[in-house]
């Protein structure tokens, strides 16, 4: 029940917009009634060509994302376990890390074309640093006294990073994990807008091209939810390592 | 009981230790000579800062660089083992395991016997129907309890314990006395155990070991020969505490001279 009083704000107010955009406050080529964003929605998907936009936006966010975690991992965990190797690459990623990163982007499209790999880079980059960052504090503030318990049971290194550094850190990078991947579908919008013959975000853009405001708000939906889900399914899979914090 | 007979199991001769501090030089451990024979408790009392943990963490194999010889079984202390069990002042118990899976943590390996030792171990403590708690749903006695059945689970030769009971309360802090009575007969470890605690010290030990402060050095020990189970107001009991007490006061008013 708790769960469904969040919807009444939101459902009054598409009930006012629905009502607006009937009685004509709204015209339709500047915000179409919600009815009609379904339809065109559902028309859309009646022709397949819905599910391939949808599904490459998915892939490429799926793509960097992975890109992304993987080498933020690994640099997170040296930079975290290991101070020397932190004094040599973390400042370098820090300067990096204030560049905008739309900056980057006539350089990958240089450097990469115009084709997927550009757009993945730019992702992975996107979720780079969230994860990098978090995982990197996360092993640094770790509480030295549980680290002092595995050396008592004689833990080695490497045991020791798996059987105490990482659950200990695992929190931290969860949450960067989430960051990491919110800042993905950020970064899907900007490369498909910039350039791409399919993707939601070329479906907003070519509705901003045709003028058609429909497809435009239909996308936002469909970004709105492809991003909740793929947050949800990060929560779930964290959770099994995070039950310890539920009461 | 009467250790006299058994064999040494500890051996410290001639230990020093020093820490370094902004190029200064702070001795913390002078000509520290102890011989613990196997069975006995051993209780180290001191004022804070006079070097009765880093002797702890010395035997548990935490700290290096000290001279002397540390001889376990005959054979130097090198780094931290299986064979010394420790309890820390903090229960650090890992956040993200229940009760058993902490037990079952330090494992030397793992088997049906060894899984029967972890549950017999949290019986041991008191803990039957906490296996899967998480440490934050646990009191602090409890929380300390399981780091306890921790420490023990491998059977060690030695268990240490810092100060395991410092920061409990009164209460609880004496029903973790017959705890430990217990738990000691049962195992038929050796304990070493420091505190600041006198009264805590006589109620447990076999000899009760009386630390001076910087450098820190054994300044006297007693031998305690009271029965368990012991009275806290008997007269016996009292005239240990207060010769103890008394080590104590009389370093306290020497150095309150300067003071006034």
């Amino acid at each position: 029940m708790n769960a469904l009083v969040g919807f009444i704000v939101p459902a009054i107010l598409v009930g006012i917009w629905e009502l607006l955009s009937r009685v004509g406050y709204f015209p339709p080529n500047w915000l179409p009634a919600p009815t009609v964003v379904l339809a065109t929605t559902i028309d859309l998907a009646r022709h397949e060509e819905l599910l391939q936009h949808i599904g490459i936006t998915i892939y490429r966010v799926a793509a960097g994302f992975a890109i992304g975690v993987a080498v933020a991992t690994v640099f997170g965990a040296l930079s975290g376990c290991s101070q020397w190797f932190r004094k040599l690459i973390d400042p370098l990623l820090q300067a990096l890390r204030n560049i905008p990163s739309m900056a980057w982007v006539p350089l990958f499209l240089l450097w990469l074309g115009i084709q997927e790999s550009s757009k993945i880079t730019l992702i992975a980059v996107g979720v780079f640093f969230p994860v990098y960052l978090n995982l990197m504090s996360g092993i640094m503030h770790l509480d030295i006294k549980l680290i002092e318990v595995g050396r008592v049971f004689n833990l080695k290194k490497i045991a020791l990073v798996r059987r105490v550094v990482l659950p200990a850190a695992m929190p931290a990078f969860i949450t960067g994990i989430r960051t990491g991947l919110g800042l993905g579908w950020m970064f899907v919008v900007a490369a498909e807008l910039m350039g791409a013959s399919k993707g939601l975000g070329f479906l907003m853009n070519d509705g901003q091209m045709t003028g058609r405001p429909a497809i435009i708000i239909a996308s936002i939906v469909l970004f709105a939810i492809c991003g909740k889900i793929s947050d949800m399914f990060v929560v779930y899979a964290g959770s099994r390592f995070l039950r310890y914090k539920e009461n | 009981m009467n250790y006299q007979n058994t064999s040494t199991v500890l051996s410290i001769s001639g230990l020093n230790k020093d820490f370094y501090s902004q190029k200064k030089i702070v001795p913390v451990l002078r000509s520290l000579n102890l011989e613990i024979r196997r069975g006995e408790f051993i209780c180290i009392v001191g004022g804070s800062g006079c070097g009765k943990s880093t002797l702890l963490r010395i035997i548990a194999g935490l700290e290096n660089n000290y001279t002397g010889s540390v001889l376990l079984d005959e054979h130097p202390v090198q780094g931290p083992g299986t064979d010394r069990g420790v309890v820390f002042q903090e229960h650090r118990l890992f956040p993200w395991l229940t009760v058993k899976e902490n037990i079952a943590f330090g494992l030397t390996e793992r088997n049906s016997e060894s899984s029967r030792s972890v549950m017999e171990h949290i019986k041991l403590v008191g803990l039957s129907g906490f296996e899967q708690a998480y440490p934050h749903q646990l009191s602090g006695g409890m929380a300390q309890r399981a780091s306890i059945a921790r420490a023990i689970v491998n059977r060690p030769e030695i268990l240490l314990m810092d100060e395991p009971f410092g920061a409990l309360d009164a209460f609880t802090k004496i029903q973790m006395h017959e705890e430990v009575q217990h738990i000691r007969a049962v195992e038929e470890t050796t304990v070493i155990m420091v505190t600041h605690d006198i009264d805590e010290a006589v109620y447990l030990a076999d000899r009760v070991v009386v630390m001076s402060n910087r450098p820190g050095t054994i300044r006297n020990t007693y031998r305690i020969d009271i029965p368990h189970p012991r009275d806290r107001h008997s007269a016996e009991f009292v005239e240990y505490r207060k010769r103890i007490f008394g080590e104590f006061f009389a370093q306290v008013k020497t150095s309150q001279d300067y003071i006034i």
